[in-house]
């Protein structure tokens, strides 16, 4: 499959694993930032591949992950409103909140429905005008674009059913909390590719400079991850902090103009509270006063006590990469896919959920025997 | 109170199914007669008793039940029907059974398109006659609108044991190859494309077929079979977690080897899932002893059915009881049970 097979070309692969051997001479602890990529190193076995010193931690970059629980209430509180088709992506409907996840507001009889398009979601209000849609937009800043656009349409198309349950987060924020933590190990970062193509990388340059980090921008294919590591490797080795990009034949300097002027044009810059690491400071997206009336949170207002995470869910710390997976205690045991404790466990991006897919493997087994 | 007096007057469509359709009387004995006895016509069935009474098998009985509930009723490469009389087929297939007879009941909603449960009579008829088999009970029943969606179908079917038939997953040993009849997933995606509207070319069609063919073919080769079953729901991922749950063993796979048509693989690179866990409705899994194996693929690959058949991994001990995959790089990993079906309703 073209565009697909020359990035998982496992002789090329094996040229860079032993390229990166060659290059690495110290310990390393890096970073890769989104849970897109953590599920490409899990399941291809990077992680296994590279060299012993050179310390993968897994990043916040998965966006049901780090969508906080009281977020996660108060779309069950709307879903299972009886005049609500409530719409999400696939990914959040097994995402437990205090009492419940989406699945299980269908079951008991609301209208709870996976789109794979906001798009899809001002469609259904178009044909159902007695119905309050309610899209449910999470996400980094590569679905906000898409979801930027459901909001102009729907307004466009003078829809008054149409509304957003918005819980945007953004990338840059999550990664210098990260740096400016007094534990932090991590020494480089591979960047989101695809957040990166959006947005482009011009904004990393002050973060690296600040903290001395390398930073390059990588794809999401084996090959990709593997250049992505040896680029990283080498500025680490050189002593260097620069801004790479990896994963040139998406990403350009200053990004997708269009869709950053969508954004702009539907949301604004808020603070906003993540699971397990609290509220940081401009590190949200929400709608610009234009647009209040599609705000689902304004119309629908809360009857719901706050919410309090469950405290033997350690994801704060699997998300800043202070705690492996397989190293927290419930994992596997009292947290698994069909009883999840957090996020992580059950999002198609979430680290958790990697190793539980991928990773339990004794360790003594984790390549061919013989 | 006063509340007026109206005679509803009774609004007979006849071509739409009435709940009177499933009451019994002389709107049910016409649906019977006009519509599905004359589909299924058989000396068994002819006489319309409660039971068909059946000749003398000659053999050990295998009996099997299957719902088909799959929605839309109309899928690229198949329907309701077809797959129906499949799913009852395959699964008297794998046990080691020829498939003779099948009983099959119908649950319809109010207000179905009588032209709807035609075309499903019409492919369940095809279908049966094409296997080689009979229908020679079956049921009707209407409810309202609203309770079922248009139409559910229950097949139950009877075959008799080959003579010398022995599968199970107590026969499977350390250094059996693990077979697949052909490409995954297909039907799995072919739903998932026709229901969401989602476009992967023209390609993507269900693999709904009987397999009993390419299975006699099989057994009676002379092959060492161990082990069959047909990949459906939860896909070879289900089948194999069972297999290792029987047998004690490992089932190892190389990524490498699996069978994907170009389709089905752009489909799950796009939607992120696992051709393994995805469901089947034509495909057979066999384990087969070692020395077997090469003469098995080259017989199911001489078969319409099983011309991408391909041996996929092998039994072994050497390893903790899992469903394991060697990736491309060399790398195992482990293949979890599906959890949470991707999508409901696909049979």
């Amino acid at each position: 499959m073209k565009f697909v097979d020359e990035y998982r070309d496992p002789q090329l692969a094996e040229r860079l694993v032993t390229t990166l051997h060659e290059t690495v001479t110290r310990p390393w602890t890096v970073m890769e930032v989104c849970g897109g990529q953590t599920h490409t190193l899990v399941r291809s076995g990077i992680d296994r591949m590279i060299p012993e010193t050179f310390t993968l931690v897994h990043g916040p970059g998965c966006p049901v992950c780090v969508t906080p629980l009281e977020m996660i209430d108060r779309a069950l509180e709307i879903a299972a409103r009886p005049e609500v088709t409530f719409c999400s992506f696939g990914d959040m409907l097994r995402v437990p909140g205090t009492a419940r996840d989406l699945l299980r507001v269908r079951a008991d009889g609301g209208d709870v429905r996976v789109v794979y398009s906001p798009l899809d979601a001002v469609t259904l209000a178009e044909k159902y005008p007695d119905r309050e849609v309610v899209f449910f937009a999470v996400g980094f800043e590569t679905t906000a674009p898409a979801t930027a656009l459901a909001v102009s349409h729907a307004r466009r198309r003078g829809l008054s059913n149409f509304s957003m349950l918005v819980s945007h987060v953004l990338v840059r924020p999550a990664m210098e909390m990260i740096l400016a933590a007094p534990q932090n190990r991590v020494q480089g970062f591979l960047a989101a590719g695809h957040v990166c193509t959006v947005m482009g990388y011009e904004g990393y340059h002050d973060l690296a400079a600040k903290y001395r980090v390398p930073i390059v921008v990588t794809g999401f294919e084996p090959v990709d991850l593997l250049d992505g590591l040896l680029m990283l490797a080498k500025q680490l080795e050189a002593g260097r902090n620069d801004v790479e990009n990896q994963y040139a034949r998406s990403v350009s300097r200053e990004g997708n103009r269009h869709a950053q002027a969508a954004i702009a044009e539907v949301y604004e810059i808020c603070d906003r509270p993540w699971r397990g690491l609290g509220v940081l400071p401009m590190s949200g997206l929400r709608l610009r006063p234009a647009y209040y009336d599609m705000d689902a949170e304004r119309r629908f207002p809360s009857a719901a006590p706050a919410s309090i995470e469950p405290a033997e869910c350690r994801s704060g710390e699997v998300l800043v990469g202070l705690l492996r997976p397989d190293q927290c205690e419930a994992f596997g045991t009292r947290c698994t896919p069909e009883h999840p404790l957090g996020a992580p466990m059950v999002s198609s991006e979430g680290a958790c959920a990697a190793y539980w897919k991928y990773g339990r493997l004794p360790s003594a087994q984790t390549s061919e025997p013989g | 109170m006063n509340l007026p007096l109206f005679c509803p007057i009774p609004i007979s469509d006849p071509e739409r199914i009435q709940l009177a359709h499933g009451e019994g009387a002389r709107l049910t004995r016409r649906l019977i007669r006009e519509e599905l006895l004359a589909a299924f016509s058989n000396p068994f069935l002819a006489p319309l008793a409660d039971a068909a009474t059946l000749p003398d098998l000659g053999g050990r009985l295998v009996m099997t039940t299957d719902s088909s509930v799959v929605s839309p009723l109309f899928f690229p490469g198949g329907d309701i029907g077809s797959l129906a009389i499949h799913g009852a087929i395959n699964d008297l297939a794998v046990s080691g059974a020829e498939p003779m007879y099948l009983s099959v009941a119908l649950i319809l909603e109010e207000g179905l398109p009588m032209e709807t449960l035609r075309r499903v009579i019409r492919s369940m008829k095809d279908a049966a006659q094409a296997c080689g088999v009979s229908i020679v009970t079956g049921d009707t029943k209407v409810v309202p609108h609203g309770e079922a969606d248009q139409l559910f179908i229950c097949t139950t079917g009877i075959g008799r044991l080959r003579p010398g038939a022995d599968l199970g997953a107590h026969r499977v040993r350390p250094g059996d190859r693990i077979l697949v009849s052909g490409t995954l997933g297909d039907h799995g995606l072919a739903i998932l494309g026709s229901r969401e509207g989602l476009e992967f070319g023209d390609q993507l069609c269900s693999d709904s077929a009987p397999l009993h063919h390419l299975i006699a073919v099989l057994l009676s080769s002379g092959a060492n079979v161990r082990f069959m079953r047909d990949a459906t729901r939860g896909g070879v991922a289900a089948v194999l977690h069972e297999l290792v749950e029987q047998s004690g063993l490992t089932a190892r796979l190389y990524e490498t080897a699996l069978p994907v048509s170009p389709a089905a693989r752009g489909a799950c690179e796009l939607l992120g899932l696992d051709p393994l866990h995805i469901a089947n409705e034509g495909k057979l899994v066999a384990v087969v002893a070692e020395e077997s194996a090469d003469a098995a693929v080259a017989i199911l690959q001489s078969h319409p059915l099983g011309i991408h058949a391909a041996v996929i991994g092998e039994a072994t001990s050497a390893l903790p009881p899992q469903v394991l995959i060697t990736n491309p790089f060399g790398q195992l990993r482990v293949i979890d049970e599906p959890s949470g079906a991707p999508l409901p309703r696909i049979c």
